[in-house]
């Protein structure tokens, strides 16, 4: 027998944990669970290479290891940094961590449109996750945010990029899924953008998976149809027999109707497994799959939070958000998250200067009611 | 839409510089090769250019777009482009792009409309002792002034007239 | 007069071509160190205390010695030629000028380290300068220095120019070895180090020009000797790029014992201020090392001479000090507005952010917004607080060091400057109009006389 393998310790916020050699901290962190663990906004465990971008996954080394105890002078990226034997990091016990990931959050949103409420993503949006926990009160961008025009990928895929955060996950799905990448990042710095050059499809059996890994609703799937939002429709766990992919899918329902197909997702947000596009976009009647039963959705997310009694879809969300998040008030978005009729597809919330408070939507409303 | 015979000599010239399999190595001198040629990279130049490198096109779009000096709109036959970084700007170079775009009725980013000039302002080139400065095809143009910037003009109708 | 090491044949006649370049001694140290080891070179290097030219000033011998020898692998010397830090413009003159020079250092070079292939990967915009070189590497060649078994060593190389094509972040190394790839030039996220992964994931090193063309100097002479000019560890000759108002503007090299006030006011070097003008501010090393204004410029925060070498540029920190950086030297007079001046260097980075991680991509683009504003008659109080919290935001958290270069000089212009902002907050007319001028930098020389 070989000998057993070397595991090193390595403590996160006085917490403990042995991990194999080569783990990063973040994944160290995942082993803990809970709040020691650091937001992840362009990791992808699945996705090699993905990582280091975002910066929302930054931790504290306080010291390298036992062999050189020696702190960190600059916070690192938990994703991509591995852990070395007796490493101690502070992530939610460090004052400069939060700090740091506070600016990360508010740059991530001054020029993200805030428009929640016609999103698609929303209340599944780790974005939007991530600014209740870590974001500030109110923003100090007090510039036109920047904008792009709407694309359809194809049949299938929209992109929004004004909602992109460049985390370039469905880049690298593009590249390790499928055969032929038509989709890229174009130009540079606060200009670079998620785009095809010229008007092309995405069309490519796994394509449909840059929907899922997409943080934000940047990219999202044309086929989820009558547009709902997702806490009104059920997730169940469904297979059929797929010769592409494992056929293992979460399908959205809403009475008898399959709303929309994803993969499934583990509790940090990731796919379990790829699902093909045959899976996803065109198996829409529940005789076209096996129905396991009810979904865990295991986030830290609104839709979790906001899963419902009753029957599905005829009842609306009666929580109140502090409710909900265990007492904490929300504080950003809060405004138009609290009625969802506040939905008006025809305003353009990135066309608003600054932040988006409920009073543009009621002026608009009162607008649109009086035309 | 194809490089001349020596232009793909140098292609496989440059490319020869790389380990077998790296020819993508090759894209930066072989856009900057395209672009000698047709003035500017359209799409159809660049799907060329990443069939030539068995590349996918948009590899050769990711590329083309990250960098300030391929163009991918067709622009004039003298292409000013005027450095206006800090080094610049305390040498006056506000005066010179003002006075250049007064001169050709242009304003940054603008051609004339006999498409003979385009005006550009860019970030430090490299030659901040000699402010201030522009790059005027593959030279720099330094210690500019308005005299300087007027022969320069002329010598370019000149030379536009005398190639017509 | 200081030592030259780099500049001693420069104006030469002909020292462009091979002839004249030989004829003043040139390939010597090739010559020499064929007949050493590659690790004994690589010990002269540590001797020198030759530090990376580029920016980091990272002990060039050490930085050698990391580089990793697995079997059968090939390794590469890769030439920084991407000089595109604002007032920085020496490497451009020591390739037009003396290619030579950097040719020789190259061959040297790449024999300590195992590189039989090695590339210059030089700035787009220099579009002139690989015609220069690719000549000099071909009369090189016709000469025996380059190709296969140089002088019967039994060594092998090659060297090829690539050009950039307009992207200041591909001056970092690892942005550089993606753009050699022919990728965009994304930093990459490290470890690993291109020592132990870099071109085409082989080992390889990235060094500066200067540094490359140094270590002829140090292996003709001798790490020790080289190491017994300067001072400290600031060994060696340094080159100096000046500009800015100015008598003479241009390269200068200098040993690194001569203070900040001679280097500006001799006739040997900058000549003075141009103009007659008063000394208000200068950016001793390129524009993203803090800009210091002229008292704390001369003489340091304990009323020390300052002096032109790594350690006392850096003397007192960030608080009161700067840094040697690329050599870069920009000298503002009285006429110049410290606030406008921030706002092109925020509108430099903004525009060479490759745009990768969150703080440098959109910190970058909102710190240019504001600077306009409060440069134009727009701003508040309030932003100056606001641009000064958001640099600190950026620096530390980014991917690549261009996060901390564009936070850097306006965190400084902040530090020293704040009255010149707050100016232009309360007098958003006047500002249009007029320059705040010196005001209280009371410029040092006087108050001695
Ligand atoms: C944003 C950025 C730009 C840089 N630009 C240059 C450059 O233009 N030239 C250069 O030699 N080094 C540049 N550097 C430093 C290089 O990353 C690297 O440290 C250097 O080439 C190493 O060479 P040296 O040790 O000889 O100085 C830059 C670094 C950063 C972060
Ligand atoms: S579109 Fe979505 S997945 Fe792609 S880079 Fe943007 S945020 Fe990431
Ligand atoms: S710091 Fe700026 S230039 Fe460097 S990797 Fe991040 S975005 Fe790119
Ligand atoms: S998750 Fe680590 S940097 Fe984005
Ligand atoms: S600032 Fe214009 S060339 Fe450097």
């Amino acid at each position: 027998m070989a000998e057993e393998k070397k595991l090193f310790k390595v403590t996160i916020d006085n917490i403990t944990v042995e991990v194999e050699p080569g783990t990063t901290i973040l994944n160290a962190a995942r082993q803990i669970g809970g709040e020691v663990t650091p937001p992840a906004m362009c990791y992808y465990s699945k996705l090699k290479g993905s990582g280091g971008k975002c910066r929302t996954c930054l931790v504290e080394v306080a010291a390298g290891s036992t062999a050189d105890p020696r702190p960190m002078p600059k916070l690192v990226a938990s994703c991509r940094t591995t852990v070395m034997d007796g490493m101690i990091v502070k992530n939610i016990t460090s004052d400069r961590v939060l700090e740091a990931r506070e600016g990360v959050v508010e740059f991530l949103l001054i020029n993200h449109p805030l428009d929640c409420p016609i999103c698609d993503q929303a209340g599944e949006c780790d974005l939007q996750d991530l600014s209740y926990s870590h974001g500030t009160e109110g923003t100090r961008f007090e510039f036109q945010k920047r904008t792009f025009i709407k694309h359809n990928l194809g049949p299938y895929i929209q992109l929004h990029m004004t909602r992109c955060i460049l985390c370039y996950r469905c880049v690298y799905v593009a590249d390790q899924l499928t055969s032929k990448r038509v989709h890229g990042i174009l130009d540079r710095g606060d200009r670079a953008e998620i785009a095809t050059y010229i008007e092309k499809a995405l069309d490519n059996d796994f394509i449909g998976n840059v929907i899922d890994v997409c943080p934000v609703g940047a990219l999202t799937d044309r086929t989820f149809r009558f547009k709902n939002r997702v806490w009104f429709t059920k997730p169940v766990k469904a297979h059929r027999n797929c010769s592409k992919c494992c056929g293992k899918v979460h399908a959205w329902l809403r009475g008898d109707e399959i709303l929309r197909v994803t993969g499934r997702k583990d509790q940090w947000g990731e796919v379990e497994d790829w699902i093909c596009n045959e899976c996803r976009f065109e198996k829409k009647n529940l005789t076209d799959w096996e129905i396991e039963g009810p979904a865990d959705i295991n986030r830290h997310s609104v839709i979790s939070q906001g899963h419902y009694s009753g029957k599905i879809g005829t009842t609306k969300p009666t929580e109140t958000f502090p409710n909900i998040m265990n007492g904490r008030q929300p504080k950003l978005l809060m405004d138009i998250h609290s009625v969802s009729e506040v939905n008006p597809p025809d305003l353009n919330l990135a066309a608003i200067p600054g932040p988006a408070h409920s009073g543009d939507f009621e002026e608009k409303k009162e607008i649109s009611d009086k035309q | 839409m194809e490089f001349s015979e020596e232009k793909l000599k140098k292609v496989s010239e440059i490319i020869a510089r790389y380990p077998e399999g790296k020819q993508k190595s090759a894209l930066l001198p072989v856009l900057h090769l395209a672009q000698e040629q047709f003035g500017w990279l359209s799409v159809e130049t660049m799907d060329y250019v990443a069939a030539l490198l068995s590349l996918e096109p948009v590899e050769v779009y990711e590329v083309a777009t990250f960098y300030s000096m391929y163009n991918l709109e067709p622009v004039g036959k003298y292409l000013f482009e005027v450095c206006q970084t800090g080094p610049c700007m305390i040498n006056g170079s506000d005066d010179i792009i003002a006075y250049i775009g007064e001169r050709l009725g242009i304003t940054p980013g603008e051609t004339t409309a006999d498409g003979l000039f385009t005006l550009k302002t860019v970030e430090c080139l490299g030659a901040c002792g000699y402010a201030p400065m522009m790059q005027l095809g593959k030279h720099y143009r330094e210690h500019l002034t308005k005299d300087k910037v007027d022969a320069i003009i002329e010598e370019c109708r000149n030379n536009a007239a005398a190639n017509n | 007069m200081g030592r030259k090491l780099l500049l001693e044949h420069a104006g030469v006649e002909g020292i462009r071509y091979y002839d004249a370049y030989r004829k003043k001694g040139g390939y010597a140290s090739v010559e020499k160190a064929l007949k050493m080891t590659p690790e004994a070179i690589v010990e002269e290097v540590k001797k020198s205390g030759l530090r990376g030219r580029g920016g980091a000033g990272f002990p060039t011998g050490l930085k050698w010695s990391f580089i990793a020898k697995p079997e059968g692998v090939p390794r590469h010397l890769v030439c920084n030629a991407d000089e595109s830090e604002p007032g920085t413009f020496k490497d451009r003159y020591l390739m037009e000028f003396i290619p030579h020079l950097l040719i020789e250092g190259l061959i040297v070079s790449s024999f300590a380290l195992g590189s039989n292939t090695t590339y210059i990967y030089i700035r787009g915009e220099y579009a002139w300068i690989p015609d220069i070189l690719e000549q000099a590497i071909a009369e090189a060649k016709v000469n025996g220095w380059l190709g296969k078994n140089i002088l019967g060593s039994g060594f092998d190389c090659e060297i090829y120019v690539q050009r950039g094509a307009g992207a200041y972040i591909c001056g970092e190394e690892t942005a550089l070895i993606e753009s050699l790839e022919g990728k965009r030039g994304n930093p990459r996220i490290k470890p690993p180090f291109p020592a132990i992964k870099g071109l085409w994931d082989r080992p390889t090193v990235v060094n500066n020009v200067e540094t490359l063309t140094a270590i002829v100097p140090v292996i003709n002479l001798g790490g020790e000797e080289y190491a017994k000019i300067g001072v400290g560890r600031s060994t060696g000759t340094k080159l100096i790029s000046a500009c800015g108002n100015i008598n003479k503007p241009g390269v200068y090299e200098i040993d690194m014992t001569i203070s900040v006030e001679e280097f500006i006011f001799s006739d040997e070097y900058c000549g003075g201020m141009a103009n007659g003008k008063k000394l208000k501010a200068c950016i001793p090393g390129g524009s993203s090392v803090p800009i210091l204004p002229a008292n704390l410029l001369l003489k340091t925060a304990k009323g020390e001479t300052r002096y032109m070498n790594y350690e006392s540029l850096s003397d007192g920190g960030f608080a009161t000090g700067s840094m040697m950086g690329s050599g870069g030297f920009v000298v503002l007079d009285e006429d110049q507005c410290v606030v406008k001046h921030t706002y092109t260097i925020a509108r430099f980075y903004r525009h060479e952010s490759c745009g990768q991680c969150s703080p440098c991509r959109e910190g970058t683009g909102w710190m240019e917004k504001i600077l306009k504003n409060i440069d134009t008659g727009k701003g508040k109080m309030s932003d100056i607080d606001l641009l000064w919290d958001i640099q600190g935001k950026i620096e530390g958290n980014t991917i690549c060091p261009l996060g901390d270069a564009a936070a850097w000089p306006v965190a400084a212009a902040i530090r020293h400057f704040r009255d010149e902002f707050e100016w232009h907050v309360r007098n958003p007319e006047e500002c249009l109009r007029r320059n705040f001028g010196l005001a209280h930098y009371a410029d040092p020389l006087e108050a001695v006389a």
